[in-house]
């Protein structure tokens, strides 16, 4: 299933680009001459120089299968737009402000959001917790860069507190220093604020439910009437069995997270991988988009198999059985 | 708990399927109230957009046609753009743009995802494995790098309609995915087997015995498939990907972004599309949660 998904990922991603009417050297070289005064009759020549030392000349059969092989070494080839630099550098120096961005916020949030859900159907009569939690299942729906549009307008515009945009001051430059790691986490704040307070309802709502209807159980009415603490029955015997199906949403839910981090990154100008999609679909960048829809497909195949070997320590069930599907 | 036994007539009346009449549909929007306050915030935005376009001069929202970068004030209600919109004009004009882009996306999608979905779980077996399997394939592929590159493919020239196309391309996995294991359910109800017993033909059988019975389900899940297509032409706006030269939302925030808005301190050009948006979003997702308890009634009065 995993190499199924890295598959698809990869073929979609061939052939999509291809179909542009667009040739990329050709606007890159258009765009050079523009600034460098290079005789335009040159350009076709040029280019055509070009497609063969990119390999596009060859038929598209040739450059599908020298693709595929690539992909799986991770060589992604050189950029375009920059062309001494390799792709799998560029996003090398992108992927770990897109990760720390994404696993951080998707743990914080999913720890809060089941914590939430779970006290919300446990206390049903709790006044806070039943006013509480509508509004946060009504800032679930609203899409993570919009959220991030409006922190920014009134925490960062309007009060200064936090910077509009980056991921680290415009003059600093990144080292492992306290210095340097302040300014990070300070510029980190609002994106992953935005994240985090639109995805914790969606947690909110699934551990919910399944608190309530883990009630019902009949296991639950007897561990009561042994006489357990009711502590002890929320946690050993209330969220232990309701967080199995939360697990196997947080595989399916990476894929949003990446679409949502993606926005997120460019509604702030993060310089993760999303900021640098955008570049390079701007330029037509072949190579680098498709090293980054790779990487980015990869990452949610990867945190799927995760969850898969995690699961039998959540759940003592499926270790007997073996493997099925 | 406490209030649902003096209602208990108007709510069977509602589950039996028949329509309610206006009075029964009034009090059972009051004791559904998120299916209530959605419809009313979506009326507000269709009322907005509607009348907007009766009582407003709209064709005020190009470039050039009002004083650049103005603030709010008499005559210029949201102020307007450095390029010289009417924000006011735009706004009206953008929310129907982006609704009808996620109308007919999701139309697209429903239909041809329940199509899939029918086919796939009414045939069983290997066909419907190898669907099955597929579907799941897409399901985890992240659809926006997707989209960003088919928007960038066709993107010279690309009009509102256009995007809609562009998003209905993956619009109908969910759907489809949906609609099979509703059909799974009902392939082996008691009245198919009857409609079979009788000789009725398979087409006859999905599209008159099972599809009536799919109604509801279908209608709730053409409100997300609806949700989930603006979600997705919005971001795609966003990056500006998006009709260069149409007013929608989306594009309005690239504008806005593009622009540095914030750096400039023009609030009227940022609040007010993001305003529209997630009162849009928050309407679909209120409604869509009102037709789950409408639909499923053991979801009812949980809280």
């Amino acid at each position: 299933m995993v190499l199924a998904v890295v598959w698809a990922a990869g073929t979609l991603n061939f052939f999509i680009p291809r179909m542009a009417p667009k040739n990329p050297i050709a606007e890159k070289l258009t765009q050079m001459a523009g600034t460098s005064g290079v005789d335009p009759t040159k350009i076709q020549e040029m280019s055509e120089a070009f497609n063969a030392k990119f390999g596009l000349d060859r038929p598209l059969w040739q450059q599908y299968f020298s693709y595929l092989g690539d992909m799986a070494q991770f060589d992604f080839g050189y950029s375009i737009t920059k062309y001494p630099v390799r792709v799998a550098d560029l996003i090398a120096a992108a992927l770990p402000w897109t990760l720390g961005l994404m696993i951080s916020t998707t743990l914080i949030a999913f720890v809060l959001g089941t914590l939430l859900g779970a006290a919300a159907g446990w206390n049903r009569d709790s006044r806070i917790l039943q006013i509480l939690s509508p509004l946060i299942m009504v800032f679930s729906a609203i899409p993570f860069y919009l959220l991030g549009l409006v922190l920014i307008y009134f925490l960062a515009a309007k009060a200064g507190w936090f910077p509009i945009s980056g991921g680290h001051g415009i003059v600093s430059i990144p080292e492992w220093s306290w210095e340097f790691g302040r300014e990070v986490l300070h510029h980190a704040v609002l994106p992953s604020l935005s994240i985090i307070i639109a995805s914790i309802g969606t947690w909110a709502i699934g551990m919910r439910g399944m608190m309530v209807s883990v009630q019902g159980e009949d296991y639950m009415t007897f561990a009561e009437a042994k006489g357990l603490k009711p502590w002890r029955l929320f946690l050993r015997y209330g969220m232990r069995n309701a967080l199995l199906p939360q697990a196997t949403a947080l595989a399916l839910y990476f894929g949003q997270v990446v679409t949502g981090a993606v926005l997120v990154e460019i509604v702030f100008s993060y310089p993760g991988l999303g900021s640098l999609l955008l570049d390079s679909i701007k330029l037509f960048d072949f190579p680098t988009i498709y090293g980054i829809v790779f990487i980015l497909t990869l990452t949610v195949a990867l945190s799927m198999l995760a969850i898969d070997l995690i699961y039998p320590l959540l759940d003592p069930r499926v270790r007997v059985g073996g493997r099925n599907g | 708990m406490a209030d649902a036994a003096p209602v208990i007539s108007a709510s069977t009346k509602a589950l039996d399927g028949r329509l309610p009449r206006l009075g029964a549909a009034l009090r059972y929007v009051r004791r559904n109230p998120s299916l209530g306050i959605g419809m009313v915030l979506l009326l507000a935005l269709a009322l907005f957009t509607g009348l907007g376009r009766l009582v407003y001069d709209v064709s005020t929202a190009v470039p050039l046609s009002a004083p650049p970068g103005a603030a709010p004030g008499p005559g210029l209600i949201f102020g307007s753009d450095p390029q010289g919109r009417d924000l006011m004009s735009v706004m009206i004009l953008g929310t129907w743009l982006t609704i009808r882009t996620g109308l007919i996306a999701g139309a697209i999608g429903i239909a041809f995802g329940s199509a899939l979905g029918l086919i796939s779980g009414y045939i069983g077996g290997r066909t419907d494995a190898i669907i099955t399997w597929m579907i799941d394939v897409l399901l985890t592929v992240p659809a926006i790098l997707f989209l960003v590159m088919i928007a960038a493919v066709v993107q010279t020239g690309l009009s509102s309609i256009g995007m809609a196309l562009v998003v209905a391309a993956l619009a109908w996995r969910r759907p489809a995915r949906q609609v099979r294991s509703q059909m799974l359910v009902l392939r082996s109800a008691g009245y198919v087997e009857m409609a079979k017993l009788s000789g009725e033909g398979p087409l006859c059988i999905v599209f008159l015995e099972i599809v009536p019975n799919l109604m509801p389900f279908l209608v709730s899940s053409f409100v997300t498939a609806v949700s989930a297509a603006i979600l997705a032409s919005v971001g795609l706006e966003a990056m500006g990907l998006g009709p260069q030269n149409e007013p929608t939302l989306g594009m309005t925030i690239f504008w806005m972004m593009e622009f540095s808005a914030f750096l400039r301190g023009m609030w009227w050009w940022i609040l007010p599309p993001v305003t529209i948006l997630i009162i849009l979003f928050v309407g679909l997702y209120l409604v869509n949660a009102g037709l789950d308890e409408l639909s499923n009634p053991r979801l009812r009065r949980r809280a």
